[in-house]
């Protein structure tokens, strides 16, 4: 029952540091060559002294989380950010749902970045708020608002791997994504309709995460994931995420502002569009603890 | 209540229609009892209407914030059920590091599933819902201070608001029936007007959250003593004494697992009591190979008042399922019993609900009660299982 939306910034966070707060879009993107990176360097490591294949490995494991590094540095700086975040969910048979949230963002401060998502629609969760701390070594924090009985929830983190509001975005998705929750490997350069890529492989080191491992195609001037492959635990290609329409912030800061995820295994798709995106708004940190989630808006 | 609501209408035709927000909903539900009433005066089945509207309005960018929730319930039989209630109309001011409430509220204390113990602030709306989720609005001033060492609430609660019970017609109540045609007796003099105090003190350390709370005043649990109507037959008539409460509550998040406890010790005047609810919810992401998530749930519940308490847990178990199917519709599913490890009692509860389209709703609710002594609480209702169809519109 969590639910960053705007967070896809999640992955794209990891991966481009961005989008830590900002919207999901930019995050979505970048997130996935951190973990690669990690992960081969894990293997280079214990297989260096022996061979060359392992010295390669190793190699691609610190080019893999220089290049998660290198996102999420890209991102540091942007303080505080607010958006409004619309989610079209599109089932195999072309069926629509649609949600709407705001989405706010604090940079951490020596820690993982704090959001706080404001239900508008549907109508029956309205008022409804969810916030996450988000912890680089160690499982993040929860709460959800419940506005008609007016209790503030802390909620398990284990259902990380959960569709966020029925979408195709799982709160891990969605959740801001920092360096250390992957490992990596650099799987090389590519170039597609006259873009320079990196391709980075992640895998999560959390055992909860609802993936084995993520493909993520990154760009090579601004540091923004531009597609992201998930694999479910038992290695079979489960979604896409192809983050789109990045635009600029403060001069440094890129946001995806539409970002199109789609589950090859139940043919259904989510369509998340992020509006209205304002930095430094002057939020605190007073904004983002559970006693504040009763009069957020 | 009635001046309240004048002057609610006053206070909000004041504001600018800019900042203004107006929301609401509407409901009807249809009860249906599986059984004819101990009562000829009962029904076996029962229709209801009821309307929400929620107005908000906030400025000097959020720092200060208006809102309003008016209920109203019109019910086909209960002439007790038929019932308004000012919810919420509100003034608060969040400052650095500290907030300002002032008029009539509702505060959540609490972390378990079967009863949430320390939490008395708000009079339950018994009539609403048997299992004492729905709270009346109390009017209340408070302050809250966010600091190092914690969050500290304090609260003052200057009048009184009787529970709801149901009337002669209505179904789920005590025999003999409370008479509501009657004042409410009260161990203090000053009666409904007595000022009430509430302290709260909550902490997060890591993966536990800790809450103490103490609260001095008017019992919200009327005890129910014997008496005789106007034409001489017998009655019960609430009585609601001084009650002093210290209370404990904690949970543990840890990854799957949450460990819940509550537990007070009230003193009353005569009597001190103590009462606890300890549990976990187990969550098992990913359930039946798709994406629901299932709960496991269990709880157990104890009371030192024994058959003298006006709760029927006083020494029992509840086992449950959570279900939420995290579909489109957002489907979600309770399952519970109650077992009391003393007596015959034995409660099962059913919750399910569903989004129709994106502003209707429709939920399930099913109760069943089991007990076969008299002097157990639910021998009363042991006739009053029933299931509930209530369809909700979002405006």
């Amino acid at each position: 029952m969590t639910f960053p939306p705007w967070e896809g910034a999640a992955c794209r966070r990891n991966i481009q540091d961005k989008r830590v707060n900002d919207r999901p879009t930019s995050a979505v993107p970048g997130a996935g060559a951190q973990c690669a990176l990690a992960i081969a360097l894990l293997a280079a490591t214990a297989l260096a002294p022996f061979s060359s294949p392992v010295r390669a490995a190793q190699a691609d494991a610190a080019r893999g989380l220089e290049i998660a590094r290198e996102m999420k540095a890209r991102d540091r700086g942007f303080g505080d950010s607010s958006a409004t975040m619309k989610m079209r969910l599109i089932d195999a048979s072309g069926g629509e749902n649609l949600r709407e949230l705001r989405v706010k963002t604090l940079e951490g401060k020596g820690d993982g970045d704090k959001l706080l998502a404001i239900f508008e629609a549907p109508a029956d969760v309205r008022g409804t708020v969810f916030l996450s701390h988000t912890h680089a070594d160690r499982a993040d924090d929860q709460w959800l608002y419940l506005p008609a009985l007016k209790r503030v929830k802390r909620i398990a983190p284990a259902n990380k791997s959960s569709p966020f509001m029925g979408s195709e975005f799982s709160y891990e998705d969605l959740a801001s994504a920092e360096v250390q929750k992957y490992t990596y490997a650099y799987r090389g350069d590519e170039s597609h309709t006259g873009e320079a890529r990196f391709l980075l492989e992640r895998v999560p080191v959390d055992a909860e995460s609802g993936y084995s491992r993520q493909l993520v195609w990154v760009d090579k001037e601004r540091y923004v994931p531009l597609k992201i492959e998930y694999y479910d635990r038992r290695g079979e290609k489960l979604k896409t995420l192809t983050p789109q329409d990045y635009r600029q912030y403060l001069g440094r800061y890129w946001r995806a502002h539409e970002a199109r995820m789609e589950n090859h295994q139940s043919g259904k798709h989510t369509i998340l569009l992020l509006n209205d995106i304002r930095f430094r708004q002057g939020l605190s940190e007073q904004d983002f603890v559970p006693a504040s989630m009763a009069r957020a808006r | 209540m009635r001046l309240l609501c004048v002057i609610t209408v006053a206070f909000i035709l004041a504001f600018p229609a800019r900042a203004q927000e107006w929301r609401g909903q509407l409901s009807a539900e249809y009860r249906s009892f599986s059984h004819a009433g101990l009562d000829s005066d009962q029904h076996r089945g029962t229709a209801s209407l009821a309307a929400q509207p929620e107005f908000r309005t906030q400025w000097q960018d959020g720092r200060q914030l208006l809102t309003f929730t008016g209920f109203y319930r019109w019910d086909q039989h209960d002439r007790q059920r038929t019932h308004g209630d000012v919810r919420e109309l509100l003034w608060l001011y969040a400052g650095r590091g500290f907030e300002l409430r002032a008029g009539v509220g509702k505060i959540f204390w609490g972390v378990a599933e079967t009863q949430n113990l320390v939490d008395v602030v708000n009079q339950v709306d018994l009539v609403e819902d048997p299992d004492r989720d729905e709270k009346l609005g109390q009017p209340m001033l408070g302050a809250t201070l966010l600091t190092q060492s914690g969050n500290w609430e304090f609260y003052l609660l200057p009048y009184f608001r009787e529970r709801t019970l149901p009337g002669e017609e209505g179904r789920l109540r005590t025999f003999p029936r409370v008479d509501t045609g009657q004042d409410a007796l009260y161990e203090s003099p000053r009666g409904e007007r007595h000022v009430d105090a509430a302290a709260r003190w909550t902490r997060t350390l890591g993966a536990w959250d800790l809450g103490l709370s103490y609260f001095r005043g008017t019992n919200r649990e009327p005890r129910l003593l014997p008496g005789l109507d106007t034409v001489g037959q017998p009655v019960l008539v609430p009585y609601y004494g001084q009650l002093r409460q210290l209370g404990l509550e904690t949970q543990a998040t840890l990854d799957r697992w949450l460990l819940k406890l509550e537990a007070v010790r009230r003193s009353e005047r005569d009597v001190s009591s103590r009462a606890a609810a300890a549990g976990f919810e187990y969550t098992l992401p990913g359930a039946f190979g798709g994406v629901s998530d299932l709960g496991l749930l269990a709880e157990y519940v104890y009371d030192s008042r024994g058959a003298a308490a006006f709760t029927p847990y006083q020494d029992d178990v509840m086992l449950g399922i959570r279900w939420s199917a995290n579909d489109a519709q957002g489907t979600q599913l309770l399952a519970t019993i109650i077992l009391d490890r003393r007596t015959s009692e034995r409660a099962y509860n059913l919750e399910a609900s569903r989004r129709i389209r994106g502003n209707l709703s429709a939920s399930l609710e099913a109760r069943a009660f089991h007990a076969s002594e008299p002097d157990e609480l639910l021998y009363s209702v042991r006739r009053d299982d029933y299931a509930q169809l209530k369809l909700t519109y979002y405006f």
